[in-house]
């Protein structure tokens, strides 16, 4: 299958073994990439905060490009998806106003055709669910992750709100997480944080409360007998991941838990190695994990 | 009928035993509420039960709840969706207190502790300047088209109940409150809309402390969309009065449109310090409080070089996109029109909605019909700088 594929800033930016563990596994699943390199930021809330005419101007760009390429559009971002969603229903909602957006595309000869159900922009995990399935993806384990617990975290951007991101068409897109790790053979730990904030919007804001936020997740899921987390959302591996060892502070206990990507949990079930997956680029070291994996090869 | 069973936390702080949760089967059409169980429950079996309602009919927002972990009123909640939702598990429907909020009994939670404090905390009346006019202030229509959803609060405080921020700080303002804030900031008659905005942009508990997660639109029963209006109030307070507070708010935002501006994708490491510099480290200095919460996230950029995420190269140097001259335009031509154009969907709605109603509702009608007014009196302008006239 093939997607016009928007990975985002942070992918290869503060988080590069996304960007990098993706394009690792994308081989594994069929999945042809055609990227969209010349698209812009989605303004992850932030531009949409300052002028929705620019935002949904920039995000429109984005999709023309990826309408462009004939294909759906896919991304690797909770955030993203969450932002660009938001976009779409506006430009959707009112033919006046998309083409008065279209209007500012237009010195480059692009334009952003209201998409109906035939073109669609996808995180990697609805797309996992809805298109590329369940069984497809069991029938490619080779290193079913038995025994390995591990905690969803979604993302806000793609749980809420469910109007506006296609829950009345795909009601159980909440539950995907749970299932995709079930699928790799993994255990999916239920816990209170699995569908709550990451703190991230506000880390140069409201640190306590951006820290308070992670801290407490984290600790839910240690406290769940989580091994590690596993997120679609690069925002939020950064306050769980990167800032972790600062959240400890806030949440007055002992966390080191790891958090992987997606693409990477996907990775280690389809046979792909740790490092290859840049598995050593964490700040709370996956050791653990790569350990369990391991012992899953050689048993 | 249809046999419904119901899973409903107790708690009495008088009885001095600790919370519990009582089983509980109704019989009644799956079309009937949750309240609606919980009221014959009360007659028939146990009148002990405490819950708050008034109108049954979605209006007076007494009776919030939280059914299946989601925050509603018991009112609105049909006991057919109820128990074949995904969350509910085996069909039960588990009925809890709202959250964020001390349970007084049952069902009960102290609004006046928590939600009321809140709202009176954001001053939510008129403050109008000079003589009052004769007969009463005229206002044109489009001027209150942005506060109208505002308005439609019931104060049932699901919002409230469901918002993460105040989960882990409970002196956040929250989202009803500020959605109130916003009622009187956007209202034209206002002679306060600077003050307001200072107020919530220097409080470190203002609109600076919500993180952005859809919780509080997601339960609303009445979409107001509360978040959506913090959102207005940041725009208003950055956009309008330029208002530089010591939360980082205004530095965060302008830094970040900013990068994109310069760049087209984010450079995180430039966004951390400017952020905590007004949006700029050239044109600005950084301010003393600053400092000390830069120094703060120090050990995190270390981490980052640690770990291998970072080189210090990437951190410094950071590539244009290859068409950036083509977003450098969109930017000119959108920011140079000195107004913000602002598409409000709660106004407009959904095109898909309306050509879904068929064809009677106007799909198929000429493309200058009632629907093409209404779109343009949804599209609201805002003068850039524009205060309070």
């Amino acid at each position: 299958m093939k997607v016009a594929y928007w990975p985002g800033c942070v992918s290869r930016g503060f988080t590069p073994e996304l960007h990098g563990s993706m394009a690792a596994v994308a081989p594994k699943l069929d999945l042809e990439l055609i990227e969209l390199d010349r698209a812009s930021c989605c303004g992850a809330g932030v531009i949409a905060e300052h002028n929705q005419e620019l935002v949904d101007t920039l995000n429109a760009r984005t999709f023309a490009m990826a309408q462009q390429t004939g294909v759906q559009m896919m991304n690797i971002c909770s955030t993203c998806q969450g932002a660009q969603s938001e976009c779409q229903q506006r430009l959707d909602a009112d033919p006046d106003y998309r083409a008065m957006i279209n209007s500012h595309l237009e010195p480059e000869g692009l334009h952003y055709e209201r998409a109906g159900r035939e073109w669609t922009n996808k995180n990697l995990l609805w797309l996992l669910v809805e298109d590329i399935g369940l069984d497809a993806l069991r029938e490619r384990v080779v290193r079913p992750l038995e025994g390995l617990r591990v905690a969803p975290f979604y993302g806000c951007y793609i749980v809420r709100p469910t109007g506006r991101l296609g829950y009345d068409e795909f009601p159980q897109r909440d539950f995907y997480l749970d299932w995709v790790i079930e699928a790799l053979g993994g255990t999916a730990v239920d816990y209170a944080g699995s569908h709550k904030c990451c703190g991230f919007p506000v880390i140069t804001m409201a640190r306590a409360t951006s820290l308070r936020q992670a801290g407490r997740h984290l600790a839910d899921a240690i406290d769940a007998g989580a091994d590690c987390l596993a997120t679609p959302c690069p925002l939020c591996h950064l306050n769980l991941d990167l800032q972790q060892p600062d959240a400890e502070k806030y949440v007055e206990r002992e966390l080191g838990i790891p958090v992987l990507h997606l693409p990477q949990l996907l990775g280690l079930a389809l046979g792909l190695e740790p490092r290859e997956l840049g598995m050593d680029k964490h700040v709370v070291k996956t050791r653990e994990v790569q350990r369990k994996v391991r012992e899953l090869a050689a048993a | 009928m249809t046999a419904f069973d119901l899973k409903v936390r107790r708690y009495d702080p008088e009885s001095g035993e600790s919370a519990y949760w009582q089983d509980v089967s109704i019989e009644l059409e799956p079309e009937r509420s949750v309240l609606d169980a919980i009221l014959k429950f009360k007659a028939d079996t146990d009148n002990s039960l405490g819950i708050r309602c008034s109108c049954q009919a979605a209006i007076c927002g007494s009776c919030g709840v939280r059914i299946n972990g989601q925050s509603r009123l018991a009112c609105n909640t049909q006991l057919g969706e109820a128990s074949e939702e995904l969350r509910s598990s085996d069909g039960t429907i588990v009925v809890e207190p709202m959250g964020n909020m001390p349970v007084l009994k049952d069902l009960i939670v102290d609004m006046d502790a928590v939600h009321w404090k809140k709202v009176q905390r954001v001053v939510p009346w008129l403050l109008p300047e000079g003589d009052p006019p004769e007969r009463e202030y005229i206002v044109p229509g489009e001027a209150m088209i942005d506060v109208t959803q505002s308005m439609a609060c019931i104060h049932c405080g699901a919002c409230v109940s469901a918002c993460l921020s105040m989960e882990v700080d409970p002196e956040f303002i929250g989202p009803a409150a500020l959605a109130k804030a916003y009622r009187f900031v956007g209202d034209p008659r206002d002679s306060q809309t600077e003050e307001r905005l200072r107020d919530l942009a220097e409080d470190p508990h203002g609109i600076y402390d919500c993180t952005h997660c859809f919780a509080c639109i997601e339960v609303c029963p009445k979409d107001v969309a509360p978040m959506s209006q913090i959102m207005r109030l940041r725009r208003r307070a950055t956009g309008d009065y330029g208002i530089k507070d010591s939360n980082n708010g205004y530095g965060h935002g302008k830094a970040f449109v900013d990068i994109v501006g310069k760049y087209g994708t984010l450079h995180e490491s430039q966004l951390v310090p400017r952020s905590y510099a007004d949006g700029s480290l050239i044109k600005s200095q950084v301010r003393p409080d600053s400092l000390k919460q830069l120094a703060e996230g120090l050990p995190t950029v270390l981490n980052g070089l640690r770990s291998g995420k970072v080189s210090p190269v990437k951190a410094i140097w950071h590539k244009k996109l290859p068409d950036q001259d083509q977003v450098r335009r969109i930017y000119h031509e959108v920011e140079s029109r000195g107004e913000r154009i602002e598409l409000n969907l709660y106004i407009v709605g959904d095109e898909a909605e309306n050509a879904q109603m068929g064809p009677d509702a106007g799909a198929d009608e000429p493309a200058m019909g009632d629907a093409a007014d209404v779109d343009t009196g949804a599209r609201s302008t805002e003068e850039e700088g524009a205060g309070v006239q």
